[in-house]
């Protein structure tokens, strides 16, 4: 157990691990669902602590990863736009377009701006009534609630030059597509716990009961992992498939309910396409009626862009944990962060990222012949 | 971004009709939106995500949390110079193959 002595509690982590080796008789599948929590699990070696019968496999859930390309064109192409401030997220800076990305669009005179939360744009539309300012409103159903009181916000200050470009996505809808593939090897999942911060854990005994399937809700630290693939094990080994929240000082059972008011207010489900994978029903939000006056898309014209993927890419595959990114032909040689052809590459949460970072892989052919790693 | 950290309420006020708090995150001071929060008082901790408090954590958590996100330079990720930090990722890094770095 090389990596032990570096978790917070080497004691605790120890003990987990103990539980875990002795509770397990079969081999297991287990898909994370959050970015965090991959990068969590490969910074720390945690699937390599792990007992060889326990497989964790890489959700989709990286909100910079999922967004699809052409809503990547899209931000790109207001963004370029003259009399626009366009403010992002700062991990979307690189994320590829067809073509060139954020941090070029700024190279080339954009007036391209980061903010740490979307109040921040509001404020700079305030501040400046004659431009339109433009936010790019990604992420799951943590950051979506931020983005909707900032659209509420706007509405009630009667800001207008203010709006949203939308491609939030939700976790249930995407665990359901996975669990109805064909080639789904999941049988149990750590739920993302911050998306239950906000939403609470009402949508998953449904999901749990159809699938037979756990679902742990579990946060993104190490120790919250290794507890997270205690519960879901032990479940497993029972031949239960129970909702456990494992992830108690964060989650409550009902979530957030201001915030998830203010979803339903401002914001309707709509069918969602992500990348790689394609589209998913009900898996998004879009803003309600009400607020389409701060629609990004129906306030620029934005339609019938060509988007062009590139075709060595395989991020769709690893979106939904059926590669590993080291089994991308391109990783490390043609892909790398400097020279990334997916987001996942390009993410603080993308599965890619997290494994150029972190774990040093011998690229050449030879040894990918040789040795599998994980 | 889909990381959310833990910090602390240093004082509240009243913006634009809007409930605000400076929340210190391991010395770092950020504005914080606590409308989803309203109840959130100044001294107690929440988990803090893109500048709104979404619920509340006890402190010894909090503290750990932090603790931890400081020891692996997370919170520098979180709130270094996003500029920085993908111009530093897109030139500075070692060449292809080499591996990981940090
Ligand atoms: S390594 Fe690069 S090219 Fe391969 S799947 Fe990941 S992002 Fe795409």
């Amino acid at each position: 157990m090389k990596y032990i002595d570096e978790f917070q509690d080497p004691e605790l982590a120890r003990r987990l691990l103990d539980d875990i080796h002795s509770t397990v008789t079969r081999p297991w599948a287990l898909m994370e669902v959050c970015g965090g929590q991959t990068h969590t699990i490969i910074r720390h070696g945690i699937d390599q602590l792990l007992p060889e019968k326990v497989e964790l496999i890489h959700g989709p859930g990286c909100p910079v990863c999922v967004t699809p390309l052409e809503v990547i064109d899209k931000a790109l192409e207001i963004a370029s736009r003259p009399g626009v401030i366009f403010c992002s997220f700062g991990d979307m800076l690189r994320v590829p377009g067809t073509g060139r990305d954020l941090f070029q669009v700024r190279g080339a005179g954009g007036d391209v701006r980061v903010v740490y939360s979307p109040l921040d744009a509001l404020r700079i539309a305030q501040r400046n009534p004659d431009r339109e300012v433009v936010f790019f409103g990604i992420g799951f159903e943590t950051t979506a609630p931020p983005n909707a009181m900032t659209v509420y916000q706007a509405r009630r200050l009667g800001i207008r030059n203010f709006s949203l470009l939308v491609s939030h996505v939700r976790v249930p809808p995407a665990i359901e597509a996975i669990m109805r593939s064909p080639s789904c090897r999941v049988q149990g999942f750590l739920a993302a716990g911050h998306v239950c911060s906000v939403m609470g854990v009402e949508e998953y005994p449904e999901l749990a009961e159809r699938f037979r399937v756990p679902i742990v809700v579990t946060g993104f630290e190490p120790l919250d992992i290794l507890e997270g693939v205690r519960r879901t094990v032990t479940q497993l080994e029972r031949g239960e498939h129970t909702v456990d929240n494992a992830y108690p000082r964060a989650v409550r059972p009902e979530g957030n309910t201001a915030a998830r008011a203010m979803l339903e207010d401002v914001f309707e489900v709509t069918d969602r396409a992500w990348r790689g994978i394609g589209v998913i029903p009900d898996s998004g939000w879009r803003l309600s009626a009400k607020y389409r006056d701060h629609d990004a898309e129906h306030r620029f014209s934005v339609d019938g862009i060509q988007t062009r993927e590139p075709a060595e890419c395989r991020s769709g595959e690893v979106l939904q944990g059926l590669l590993k990114p080291h089994e991308c032909e391109a990783f490390g040689t043609l892909c790398t962060p400097r020279t990334p052809l997916g987001a996942t590459m390009v993410s603080s949460e993308g599965a890619c990222a997290a494994y150029y970072l972190y774990r040093r892989l011998d690229l050449t052919p030879a040894a990918r012949e040789a040795t599998p790693v994980v | 971004m889909c990381l959310a950290v833990p910090g602390r309420v240093l004082d509240i006020e009243e913006r634009d009709g809007t409930r605000m708090a400076n929340v210190d995150f391991g010395g770092v001071v950020k504005e914080v939106c606590l409308e989803y929060l309203p109840d959130l008082q100044v001294g107690e901790y929440a988990i803090v995500h893109v500048g709104f408090a979404l619920q509340r954590l006890d402190e010894e958590s909090a503290k750990q949390t932090l603790e931890l996100f400081a020891t692996l330079g997370m919170l520098q990720e979180e709130f270094g110079d996003p500029w920085d930090l993908a111009a530093e990722a897109a030139g500075t890094l070692p060449p292809e193959g080499e591996g990981a770095r940090r």
